[in-house]
């Protein structure tokens, strides 16, 4: 192989026409709305973020209410920020199955091809990810409403709830944006709800009291994030401590941030 | 001459394959440059350096007298880019799509609006504008795709293998709308593994193989380069056939092809044309035709690295390498 010379590097006066921050918001805004238009031609999603949600909320207040709280009106008071919490967790690999589409299809190629803001791309999808949530936050909590749930706090505390579960989620969504990244079809972000939301959800404080699961569970509740969460979203929604969970629940959505984030990147740049 | 794409000795490795291997491209403005090459020549990994999607390891890349690298947003306002696949959204409809890219560029949503209806009645989708993408066909998601890529009327065009797998129609339709924006001054950078697009479209055509250019030219200059022309004689009676193989053979120094009542064969040396024509009217054998052309691109091709084009292979081979 000849040896070719490296790119000459250019005087520092040659102007870097970057966008500025009004154009980057736009260039965002204009694919947060590419995101969220989607859901009028496929009523699938429609389905997957108010179905889902409402047939949780339904199942687990009849099918286990009774057994566990006595009652469906007593288990939401305790379960629904469980209910909260997963379906969240679960919306994050919509973030993940999104952007593999992007790239599989070359659509993001072409937007990366375009004169706007490198961030755009993701920032947009973040933006419309974040619509979704508390689309879909506010859905289980009208159901829950109906269904018996009261809310035991103020309007205050419930925004603080919406908040801390969309800080949480941005930080948890760099995982499967990550296996976006590494895999060659959407469909396989979402096995990775399966292995790791799963586990994730159902062994911590989000639908049954820690205190009734055997000890090496109570162990693992303990330390899962979730429980966090989940106690702290509860706190905010019926009441009890917040301040311990709510700070220990962001310093673990910072460290996935901060881990999965780079790598996510580095995967991507390595794809293309 | 005024080059529109200049790029000089383009490197590019992933990992331990080396996918470019210092290639250079240039294309003169308002002109068709035409890279040919099988799966996995790298002509896919050039294409996307070109379009600032990835840096080269080498070599450096001038876009409308911009560096691909150094002063990546600058090109982005010249090119636009259609690949393999036709990337469209497919659950937004036709009209989304483009005006996505409208918004995108900066024009207003009257403008972006404008826009789209105008592209969408010009590749024949003004009817199917209003259908979400996943119902159109095949050659509908190419066309839209297209029209994406002319939303912000770009000075330079890569369309990489655009007609892979579209039917003949298809294919017309797009060599008219690539020969008519060249007559607009759109300098096309257009990536092929048929030697007949190269010939109808490119002005200059750029043969690599295995990530290295091995020829350079218009595809006139590649045919003459191969130096070989194509005899074909056939006699008016088809009982003739076989002096007239005879003939051809003894003159030629080859054995010929025969199809049906024409006999044909490569000759390099210009006077072997007359001397056939003059021994088949000593023999009196009456001549209904006697022709002589250039070979195919595809011939060429064969000439040039020893191997024919692959038509039917996957065209996922030349984006795994990039």
């Amino acid at each position: 192989m000849t040896t070719i010379a490296q790119p000459a590097s250019l005087p520092e006066t040659v102007p870097q026409d970057r966008v500025g921050p009004l154009a980057a918001i736009r260039h965002t805004l204009t694919l947060a709305w590419r995101s969220l238009v989607q859901i009028r031609h496929n009523p699938m999603e429609l389905g997957d973020l108010s179905l889902q949600p409402l047939m949780f909320v339904v199942l687990f207040a009849y099918v286990f209410g009774g057994a566990i709280a006595g009652s469906p009106k007593a288990y939401l008071q305790f379960g629904l920020a469980g209910i909260i919490c997963q379906n969240a967790l679960f919306l994050t690999m919509n973030t993940g199955m999104a952007l593999n589409t992007d790239i599989t299809k070359g659509v993001f190629d072409r937007f990366r091809s375009l004169p706007i803001a490198r961030s755009a791309p993701l920032a947009g999808r973040i933006v419309a990810d974040v619509v979704r949530q508390v689309w879909s936050m506010a859905i289980l909590m009208a159901v829950g409403t109906l269904l018996g749930f009261r809310i035991q706090t103020n309007p205050v505390d419930v925004l603080a709830a919406v908040a801390l579960l969309v800080a949480f989620t941005l930080g948890f969504s760099w995982l499967p944006v990550l296996v976006a990244m590494l895999v060659d079809e959407p469909e396989k972000v979402m096995m990775l709800g399966f292995v790791v939301v799963f586990p994730l959800t159902f062994i911590s404080s989000a639908f049954v009291p820690v205190e009734t699961m055997p000890g090496w569970l109570q162990a693992w509740a303990g330390v899962n994030p979730t429980s966090l969460l989940v106690d702290a979203v509860r706190g905010l929604l019926v009441g009890g401590e917040v301040a311990a969970p709510a700070l220990g629940a962001l310093a673990w959505a910072a460290a996935i941030g901060a881990v999965f984030a780079p790598l996510a990147l580095w995967a991507f740049r390595r794809r293309s | 001459m005024d080059y529109t794409i200049d790029a000089h000795g383009l490197v590019k490795r992933f990992g331990a394959t080396t996918a470019l291997d210092g290639v250079d491209l240039a294309a003169r403005t308002g002109t068709v440059l035409a890279v040919l090459g099988p799966n996995g020549a790298g002509k896919t990994t050039a294409v996307r350096i070109l379009a600032t999607l990835v840096r080269p390891d080498g070599g450096r890349a001038l876009v409308g007298g911009h560096d691909v690298v150094a002063q990546a947003q600058q090109v982005r306002r010249l090119i636009a880019l259609t690949g393999q696949y036709a990337a469209v959204d497919e659950s937004l409809t036709g009209v989304e799509n483009l005006l996505l890219i409208g918004r995108l560029l900066g024009l207003s949503r009257a403008a972006a609006r404008r826009r789209a209806a105008e592209l969408l009645e010009r590749f024949s989708l003004a009817d199917a504008g209003g259908r979400a993408t996943k119902t159109y066909s095949g050659g509908m998601r190419r066309r839209l795709d297209l029209a994406a890529s002319l939303v912000g009327r770009p000075r330079v065009l890569y369309l990489d293998e655009p007609t892979t797998g579209l039917d003949p129609r298809a294919r017309g339709d797009l060599w008219a709308v690539i020969r008519d924006l060249t007559a607009g001054g759109v300098t096309v950078l257009l990536t092929t593994q048929y030697m007949e697009e190269a010939d109808q479209l490119a002005d200059d055509v750029v043969v690599i193989d295995r990530g290295r250019v091995v020829a350079v030219g218009t595809p006139d200059q590649l045919k003459a380069q191969v130096g070989r022309q194509v005899l074909r004689v056939s006699p008016v009676r088809a009982a003739d056939v076989p002096v007239v193989a005879r003939v051809v053979t003894d003159l030629a120094g080859a054995a010929p092809e025969v199809d049906g009542e024409a006999v044909s064969a490569q000759v390099g040396d210009p006077r072997v044309p007359p001397a056939v024509l003059q021994r088949l009217t000593d023999a009196e054998v009456a001549v209904a035709e006697l022709s002589l052309r250039k070979p195919s691109l595809d011939e060429v091709f064969f000439a040039l690295t020893g191997h024919h084009t692959d038509q039917e292979a996957d065209h996922d081979d030349d984006r795994s390498a990039a």
